[in-house]
């Protein structure tokens, strides 16, 4: 063993610190490069006019939460079961969970 | 005279009903260079004393001169580095550090001081030489026997260049041939200028030549001092 | 004799106590890394969803307008939007036409939506690339779609969509107007929603007002209200979030109650040795200080970097079961990294913090005893 241990463990510690750095910059450099697709996507909502994300497509008010009406399954009550996973998953939207009319 | 004593007590649990008092009230003073040994029966507060002596735990009254320098109520902070540097110690159960090697062992009493690790790594191994298992120096300890692990923990009682080595009962797992060997390694270090003390209840150990001194114990107190 | 010298021989010491103990630090560095690795997954995947949306939703519809018929969502006549139109800072009002399909086929539920120019000839769709991965699919193929009085109608797929804008159209069918009305019977009047544009969005509130008084039966919301509900997306106070979150911190507290609750006689001896040797008690605390810096430090950076590579690299393919449930058409979540420094922070300050304390407490009164101890003992 040539190493010290202090030295190996100063090692393990410096290589991931170095990979976190570059966690950062790869972070920033894909930010850069998905750019094109951020823009198509931006067309898309603009021209389709759309209010939601695809995130789940079990059922419609975790489809299009945003849209969600008052009588969906998790708005019913507060104690309602979740018909659906990504019910459990979704958080309700502000705007239903203070049903205030504007 | 390297350490003085006046009117040590040292008394365990004080005030709770099960008080012990170690000892009574002992005035002494151990000189340099000579083997002084402690003597007396289990319980006679040979190993308090030495505890005491060797700066590793503080008496309930009394005064401590370290080479004329008071260190009875030093901080520890101190009182460590004073200890760390005039004594080595040789312990009873060995208590040598399990899972590491002979020769780490050796330089762990070192470590806080922040020495460089190879010239501290040349001094460990200078020293196992010196009592002949440095062709153990990488085995771990639990692989030694009772002789050669003996001497690791003498060779690291050295480590720090101590003025004083300090052994409690430093026989009591070695036979006849090994107890002999011991009190030889003894005779060296005191011809190169240590002063030695011991408490033993063995008589290997305090009819030795080497001997200079032997002070005797029973009850927490000094019962007579005479050269051996 | 320098400190870095000291620090480097009390590293060496504490990684060799350390390895004497081989496979229970494995162990216990193993689990930390997996909580760190779930706990920031779940960050890094809910932070880079919420600003897609962010980005992605600011040219959603200012408002969209909807009729409510017995607290249930039902089409809205378009005459609606007459009267809408004349309401002051209105700039523009037309009805969106979009819905759901159920395909009995796949087991699929689809949304199609009617562009407001659709480039294609009646009896074409484009399909969303969701869609194209269920099904097979592809363009020239045919595509039936039964209607609302049981007739099947042979789409034919004109264009697909890239798996690229999945976070946005997987499961979508782009169709005429004339076939989506066809298709679920819709007349000519009505339309799904109605979607406005305004002139001043500070008077987003005032006009959705108005609109709720000349026609109460209507529900509007604003860009503003779509907004929001992203950025309340995969809360910590939504159903699974809780499990996963409290799962971890149970997991995490059970670990450090096991350290918190005291050294093993071994410890304790191995401590009481160093004293004896002439460690002082900063000395011992130093160590103890480093073997929970070793194992917090390592975990943390390992399972961040982990949770990364997860996310980022494999489209959260662990996460893959829950966020799919059961749905067939899944979303290729091609996300781009957004790192939140302040929530990296948070999850370095909750775990790696109350790990080397919980290291070092338990270690104080041992540290602090009588080196004479070790003698007598």
């Amino acid at each position: 063993m040539s190493l010290r241990k202090s030295t190996l463990f100063f090692l393990f510690i410096a290589l991931n610190t170095v990979l976190f750095a570059f966690m950062f910059v790869d972070a920033s450099h894909r930010r850069a490069s998905a750019l094109p697709s951020f823009a198509e996507k931006r067309r898309f909502v603009k021209d389709l006019r759309l209010t939601d994300l695809c995130l789940f497509t079990d059922t419609r008010y975790t489809r299009h939460p945003s849209m969600a009406d008052p009588f969906s399954p998790f708005q019913d009550h507060p104690f309602a079961l979740e018909h659906f996973p990504s019910g459990s998953l979704l958080t309700p939207p502000p705007h239903l969970r203070l049903e205030r009319r504007l | 005279m390297l350490i003085e004593l006046k009117e040590i007590k040292k008394t365990y649990n004080q005030g709770r009903p099960n008080e012990h008092i170690a000892l009574g009230g002992i005035s002494l003073s151990i000189d340099e260079g000579l083997l002084t040994v402690l003597k007396g029966p289990s319980g006679s507060g040979k190993t308090t004393l030495l505890s005491i002596l060797g700066c590793m735990a503080r008496p309930t009254s009394g005064r401590i001169m370290l080479r004329e320098r008071e260190i009875t109520s030093l901080p520890e902070r101190f009182l460590t580095d004073i200890r760390r540097s005039t004594f080595g110690f040789i312990f009873q159960q060995f208590n040598l550090i399990k899972g590491i090697s002979a020769l780490e062992n050796v330089m762990v009493p070192a470590y806080p001081r922040g020495e460089k690790r190879h010239i501290l790594k040349e001094k460990a191994g200078h020293l196992l030489e010196l009592f002949n298992i440095s062709h153990k120096a990488s085995a771990r300890i639990e692989w030694l026997s009772g002789g050669e692990a003996q001497r690791v923990t003498i060779a690291r009682a050295l480590i720090n260049d101590p003025k004083a080595l300090i052994a409690d009962e430093p026989t009591a797992h070695l036979d006849t041939r090994l107890s002999l060997e011991f009190m030889e390694i003894m005779g060296r270090l005191k011809g190169e200028g240590k002063t030695l003390l011991i408490a033993s209840h063995d008589p290997i150990v305090y009819n030795s030549a080497v001997v200079d001194r032997i002070v005797e114990m029973r009850d927490g107190m000094l019962v007579a001092t005479g050269s051996g | 004799m320098s400190w870095v010298e000291k620090q480097r021989n009390i590293i060496d010491f504490t990684i060799s106590s350390l390895f004497r103990r081989k496979g229970k630090i494995a162990a216990l560095t193993a689990v930390y890394t997996l909580i760190v690795f779930i706990l920031a997954s779940v960050i890094f995947f809910t932070s880079a969803i919420r600003r897609e949306a962010s980005l992605i939703l600011r040219d959603a519809p200012e408002i969209v307008v909807q009729r409510l018929v017995a607290g249930r969502h039902d089409l809205i006549p378009l005459s609606y939007a007459e009267r809408i139109r004349e309401i002051r800072g209105v700039q523009a009002v037309s009805g969106r036409l979009w819905g759901y399909y159920y395909d009995p086929v796949y087991g699929a539920n689809y949304t199609l939506v009617v562009p407001v120019d659709f480039p294609h000839p009646p009896g074409n769709i484009v399909i969303g690339d969701g869609l194209k991965r269920s099904s097979g699919a592809t363009r020239d193929d045919i595509f039936p779609l039964r209607s609302h009085d049981g007739a099947m109608i042979p789409f034919i797929i004109k264009e697909t969509i890239s798996a690229a804008s999945d976070l946005i159209t997987a499961d979508t069918i782009l169709i005429s107007e004339e076939d989506f009305r066809s298709l679920f019977g819709i007349a000519g009047g009505y339309a799904t929603d109605l979607t406005l544009k305004v002139r001043n969005p500070k008077e987003l509130s005032t006009i959705a007002r108005k609109i709720g008084m000349i026609y109460p039966d209507t529900r509007p919301i604003s860009r503003d209200e779509i907004l929001r509900t992203y950025e309340s997306v995969f809360d910590w106070r939504g159903g699974m979030m809780i499990v996963v979150l409290s799962g971890s911190v149970l997991a995490f507290v059970i670990f450090a109650w096991d350290k918190a609750t005291g050294l093993s006689a071994e410890e304790k001896k191995e401590i009481g040795i160093l004293k004896g040797l002439g460690w002082e008690t900063s000395d011992v605390l130093l160590m103890k200080f480093w073997e929970g810096t070793a194992v917090s430090l390592s975990s943390f950076l390992m399972g961040i970097l982990l949770a990364y590579c997860h996310v980022f690299f494999t489209a959260s393919t662990l996460f893959e079961p829950a966020l799919k449930g059961w749905s067939v058409i899944y979303p290729d979540f091609r996300l781009t990294p957004f790192i939140d420094p302040l929530q990296v922070a948070n999850l370095f300050f909750l775990t790696v913090i109350p790990y080397t304390v919980a290291t070092i407490a338990p270690s104080w009164r041992a540290a602090t005893i009588d080196p004479d101890a070790v003698m007598r003992g």
